[in-house]
């Protein structure tokens, strides 16, 4: 559908007034608020993680996507059940304890909510007992994590042993993301899975 | 004591310290505390930090003040004690090193992303600077030096603070680069001839890269900045990318293998060398007694 089309269009090109007033038209046209998510928004998105894997966009682009694409989710957000909100499962997200930014975590949380999974996103700064304790009370399966600097990494491993700690390692699953992580240090600290970006994060987390 | 500039110019090659954050953690920081708040309370490890680095024998000596602007020391409630952390870091090194040694003010990024990708303002982000090396200069700081830049409007506006504060102050500023297909870039999408051109108009007198990927990555990224610019080129290498070893952090890149890469680091025209997380006295001792060896010559 053409609409679609345009509406993935601006999505890559982060203009978020254009995908908020096309996705509104697209609406009113009639088109299901599934449809509208899945083939304009989570496929503009798609592109922009592939295009951000092969460092053909930076950061930046992601940033302004992301921002358009939520800019269509609140329209669409009141439109979808409950089931296809939070269809695919609970999932803690947050930065780990002092780290610098959250800017890889936010974008991980949108494309998440965009998948379909519900998102308790816990902001920056998480210590390790506040990414457990939420994950328990709120009876989450998956906890995401996020570090830039390679001094805070060891928080991600620290989560990891409360887990064990608490025997909940195998009903709640860890993924690590971040400049410094990677696949090896992922299976190092015992998690279940590592992404390099926001758009393989969903990926990982699905298989989980 | 002869200026930081003045030393490269007569052709000197400097050696600058290693690690301040890899280091607090061995002596007891919990990883998530905030590091700089240790100046308020652990004055001794910091100097002995310092006079660590110094009898290895450093020329530069940085402070415990990487995340020390008002901005980023806001996110543990101490933006108040601005003032107090920063000059107390300068205090513990000028104690702490040999005569000579140059006291260098670590600026950190500010943990906030600029509009229209974050909430920061440049007026706010410049004040953060501004109050943080404001406290520097007054505790007789020798020269500030920007690292681990990602986005060059950040990096630029903390220079700008530093000549605010200090117009004759000697500014390095360094960004942190990946690799890419089509050559290195920060994360948020700098080129290394991008970084070089607004960096070294703003008035940044020292230029280059910290932390990354390891040594050799290194060499390669000086190499890219020497082939657009004059300006003196400092590269302070992580000690590589760190690995998990039963929970704690193992940074791979021996002071032997920082060793064997000084002349590389050299012949691609880079003036200062030292190290990033994971590199300790032991690599400084290694680069100081390549470049002694090499300058004998």
């Amino acid at each position: 559908m053409e609409i679609l089309n345009q509406i993935a269009e601006f999505l890559e090109k982060g203009e978020d007034k254009s995908v908020h007033d096309l996705t509104e038209q697209a609406l009113k046209n009639g088109v299901p608020a599934t449809q509208i998510l899945n083939q304009a928004l989570i496929a503009g998105m798609d592109v922009i993680g592939e295009k951000f894997r092969a460092h053909e966009i930076f950061l930046p682009d992601v940033l302004l996507a992301a921002r358009a694409m939520q800019a269509g989710m609140e329209l669409l957000k009141p439109l979808l059940t409950l089931a296809e909100q939070s269809g695919l499962g609970k999932i803690v997200i947050g930065t780990v304890k002092g780290d610098l930014h959250d800017i890889g975590k936010n974008l991980v949380g949108i494309m998440l909510k965009g998948a379909g999974f519900e998102v308790i996103d816990l902001g920056k700064d998480v210590s390790p007992e506040k990414f457990v304790d939420t994950a328990i009370n709120e009876k989450a399966g998956i906890i995401g994590m996020s570090a830039l600097l390679t001094t805070t990494m060891p928080v991600m491993n620290n989560v990891v042993e409360l887990l064990k700690q608490k025997k909940l390692k195998d009903q709640i699953k860890v993924i690590v993301g971040g400049a410094p992580a990677s696949e090896e240090f992922a299976a190092e600290i015992g998690a279940d899975a590592y992404a390099f970006d926001a758009a393989s994060a969903v990926e990982r987390v699905k298989q989980l | 004591m002869q200026s930081l500039i003045k030393r490269i110019k007569a052709g000197q090659i400097l050696v600058s310290d290693g690690a301040m954050g890899t280091a607090l953690f061995e002596k007891g920081l919990n990883p998530g505390d905030c590091p700089e708040a240790m100046n308020l309370t652990h004055g001794e490890k910091l100097r002995a930090i310092a006079r660590s680095y110094s009898e290895a024998g450093a020329d530069i000596v940085q402070t415990n003040t990487f995340g020390g602007s008002s901005v980023k020391l806001a996110e543990y409630g101490l933006s108040a004690k601005t003032k107090e952390i920063n000059s107390l870091a300068v205090t513990y090194v000028k104690e702490s090193v040999k005569e000579g040694v140059l006291v260098s003010g670590s600026c950190g990024p500010s943990g906030k992303l600029l509009e229209p990708y974050g909430d920061g303002t440049p007026a706010e982000l410049q004040d953060g600077f501004e109050r943080q090396i404001s406290a520097m200069v007054s505790a007789g700081v020798d020269l500030i030096c920007v690292e681990t830049m990602i986005d060059i409007n950040e990096a630029l506006i903390a220079v700008r603070a530093a000549k605010n504060i200090a117009l004759s102050i000697p500014v390095i500023a360094t960004m942190t680069f990946d690799p890419t297909p089509r050559g290195f870039y920060t994360i948020m999408g700098v080129s290394i001839a991008d970084a070089v051109e607004a960096l070294v108009k703003t008035g940044a007198d020292v230029i280059g890269s910290n932390c990354g990927n390891g040594l050799d990555k290194m060499i390669e990224i000086a190499r890219e900045f020497h082939k657009v610019t004059d300006t003196p080129i400092i590269i302070q290498s992580n000690a590589g990318q760190p690995e998990n070893q039963n929970g704690r952090l193992v940074y791979k890149e021996s002071a032997a293998f920082f060793a064997d890469r000084v002349q590389q680091l050299i012949s691609a025209g880079v003036s200062i060398i030292g190290g990033c997380c994971g590199t300790t006295p032991d690599h400084i001792r290694a680069i100081r007694k390549v470049v002694d060896t090499m300058q004998n010559q």
